[in-house]
């Protein structure tokens, strides 16, 4: 069990790294607590898999320190760090059999084979493989196979967090949703850190209480799927998450109102201090699909745009309009009425945010 | 869809019929109706069915040659894949290391056999060669022209110098073709080095290790030109193996239908044991 601290963490596979560009992960502060379910969530090549790999110690950061409950750990070696990882394509031991697997890393520690067999029987109960105990690991398919790496993580009584690398890439969607149950079924159970790996929204938002979104070697934000949902920090998580991804514009600050094309939306008096206090005139604003407001009819409120397309998902709809040369979305319910030709839409001050440089412009609403 | 008899795609197969038959059928069976005559000159010849066969199958000479020849092919199968394989772990992996050491290793390879027998034959020699002289100022009378038991170890050392290479290599490509995410996977369950080797590389070696067995065990099963450069299957007749008797036999004294018979029983052997050493790997590894 423990708490996991990264210190000034920062790594680059480069030998003299000059620019921020050069760090696979630049500076971060960061605590994974004790008992979470996480996710580390953001497109490939942002990192993610190298911020896993640091934590359990495949790889050594080139700044910063890793912390467990507070003990440095950077020069302990994965096998000294009681963690188990999971990897993207199932590891296992093909000439074992699954019993022999799961038994693997108690063997290795030198636990007498009377508590191994106990534990392992317990671990393959949970994980619906007793009946296969007996099987060769070689012919298993991809999902047993995972569930056999995931075992031998669960079968140590030291394991302290469990890393998933994307864990869910080679398994049949259908069998997707019944091992991510799983996985979270046994977070329940074991009250283990869990910090999980992917690209994919909906499979973090579905595991963790709790989601980083990593960009370009970054943490640009870290809290639940509802937060970044509502309220991104920075463009690339208002883009990221959600489906369609968050609506931007380019505006320029003038006389306490953000102007774009020949409109303008009055802007809030604390956000417009908050600009000031910034020196920015050049801003970013950003309002996610499902908060733009289509009415029905002609209103003083809204703007007037052309309908570009509509897209018909099912339940809901996904209509495209051009405002003034910006091609926005705005999402449709069911019941809704389907505008034609021209559309009118206004965006609720509260759903509108404000970027600078790409980050989320805060002010306390007091 | 209905079958058509009489498919001319049949046709299509007719390159492949006509290589295999030239290159394998006929030569093949030249040999059979070589093994089941008396011939005497081109047009004097007698059909004597399964006599050479019997002949060969009790000619003790024969006999003997069969057994030295399957010591010398277990033996050096003993020693040439443990030490393969000891020598692809040992060889480093990345950078301009790596590609010295292959080539390094790689060099014995690159020489034909009668040279190989040549470099030993003088090397083996106390008054001009290193190792002979070596010996021989250890205080051992090593000569391997008069002692079977010098030429034997001469001709094996001089086996397990040439291919022990192929092997080390075979198991070097083996080795670099285990994704990496194995040895994290191992490293993260608090495997020692021996269950790395014994859990990871070697089951993900054997499908280099049945080519290298059976490489291996046909080439030194068929064994000829090193003993007869070095002491010409001496001394005596401890280092004459099969092939050697064979050509003793075909061209040495133009027997040529036991010469066939014979060469017919060498073949089916060499089958056999490929066969029984293919089968017992596979199942090594087939799910109880």
């Amino acid at each position: 069990m423990a708490e996991i601290t990264l210190n000034s963490l920062a790594h680059t596979y480069s030998d003299n790294p000059t620019k921020p560009e050069d760090y696979a992960i630049r500076e971060m502060q960061h605590i994974w607590h004790q008992g979470g379910a996480y996710a580390l969530l953001g497109p490939s090549g942002c990192g993610k898999s190298t911020l896993l790999n640091i934590i359990s110690g495949l790889l050594e950061p080139s700044d910063g320190e890793v912390l467990f409950d507070g003990q440095r750990v950077n020069e302990l070696k994965p096998e000294e760090r009681n963690i188990a990882q999971v990897f993207q394509f199932p590891v296992v031991y093909d000439t074992m059999t699954v019993y022999d697997n799961l038994a693997f890393p108690l063997r290795n520690i030198g636990v007498p084979e009377h508590k191994i067999r106990s534990k392992v029987l317990e671990v393959a109960e949970i994980l619906e493989l007793s009946d296969q105990l007996k099987r060769k690991a070689k012919g298993l398919s991809a999902d047993q196979k995972q569930k056999v790496s995931m075992g031998r993580g669960l079968v140590r009584d030291d394991v302290s967090a469990i890393l998933f690398d994307e864990p869910l890439t080679v398994i049949d969607p259908q069998l997707k949703w019944k091992l991510r149950r799983k996985l979270k079924q046994i977070h329940e159970q074991f009250n283990i850190t869990m910090v999980y790996v992917t690209h994919d929204q909906l499979e973090a938002s579905t595991f963790a209480d709790k989601i980083a979104v990593m960009y370009q070697g970054q943490i640009v934000q870290f809290g639940t799927p509802r937060e970044l949902f509502e309220n991104p920090a920075h463009t690339f998580v208002g883009y990221f998450i959600g489906s369609p991804g968050m609506n931007f514009i380019e505006a320029t600050v003038n006389n306490q109102a953000l102007e774009f094309g020949s409109h303008s939306l009055p802007l809030h008096p604390d956000l417009s201090r908050r600009l000031t206090e910034l020196q920015t005139t050049q801003v970013k604003v950003g309002i996610r699909p499902e908060f733009v407001h289509v009415w029905d009819g002609s209103n003083p409120d809204a703007f007037q745009v052309d309908v570009d397309f509509i897209e018909d998902l099912g339940t809901y709809k996904i209509l495209t309009f051009n405002f003034d040369g910006i091609l926005m979305k705005a999402r449709l319910s069911e019941d809704q009425k389907v505008p034609h030709g021209k559309a009118y839409v206004s965006f609720p001050e509260q759903w509108t945010k404000i970027y600078v440089n790409e980050f989320l412009v805060e002010v306390d609403h007091d | 869809m209905t079958k058509v008899e009489n498919n001319k795609a049949w046709w299509l197969v007719m390159p492949v019929f006509l290589i295999v038959a030239f290159s394998a059928i006929i030569p093949l069976m030249t040999v059979v109706n070589y093994s089941v005559q008396d011939i005497f000159d081109p047009y004097t010849r007698y059909f004597v069915g399964t006599e050479w066969f019997k002949q060969v199958m009790t000619d003790s000479r024969l006999h003997d040659a069969l057994i030295r020849q399957f010591i010398f092919s277990f033996t050096i199968l003993a020693i040439e894949i443990p030490l393969g394989i000891g020598v692809a772990l040992m060889m480093p992996t990345k950078g301009r290391g790596a590609s010295l050491a292959l080539i390094l290793v790689a060099i014995p390879l690159l020489i034909p056999w009668n040279v190989v027998g040549t470099i030993w034959q003088i090397f083996g020699r106390a008054d001009i060669g290193l190792f002979g002289a070596m010996m021989a100022k250890l205080g051992i009378n090593y000569n391997y022209a008069s002692e079977p038991m010098h030429a034997w170890l001469t001709v094996v050392l001089m086996d397990v110098w040439h291919w022990t290479p192929l092997v080390a290599l075979l198991c070097y490509s083996g080795l670099r073709a285990i994704p990496e995410v194995y040895y994290q996977a191992a490293r993260i369950d608090k495997a020692s080095r021996w269950a790395v080797f014994r859990y990871i590389q070697l089951p993900k070696l054997t499908n280099v290790l049945i080519i290298g067995v059976l490489l291996r065990f046909m080439d030194s099963f068929m064994i000829y030109t090193e003993p007869f450069v070095l002491t010409g299957g001496g001394p005596g007749t401890s280092t004459t193996f099969l092939s050697q008797s064979l050509v003793q036999q075909a061209i040495g004294q133009f027997d040529l239908g036991p010469a066939a018979a014979f060469s017919l029983v060498y073949f089916l052997i060499i089958l056999l044991v490929c066969w029984v050493f293919y089968t017992t790997i596979m199942n090594m590894q087939k799910d109880k």
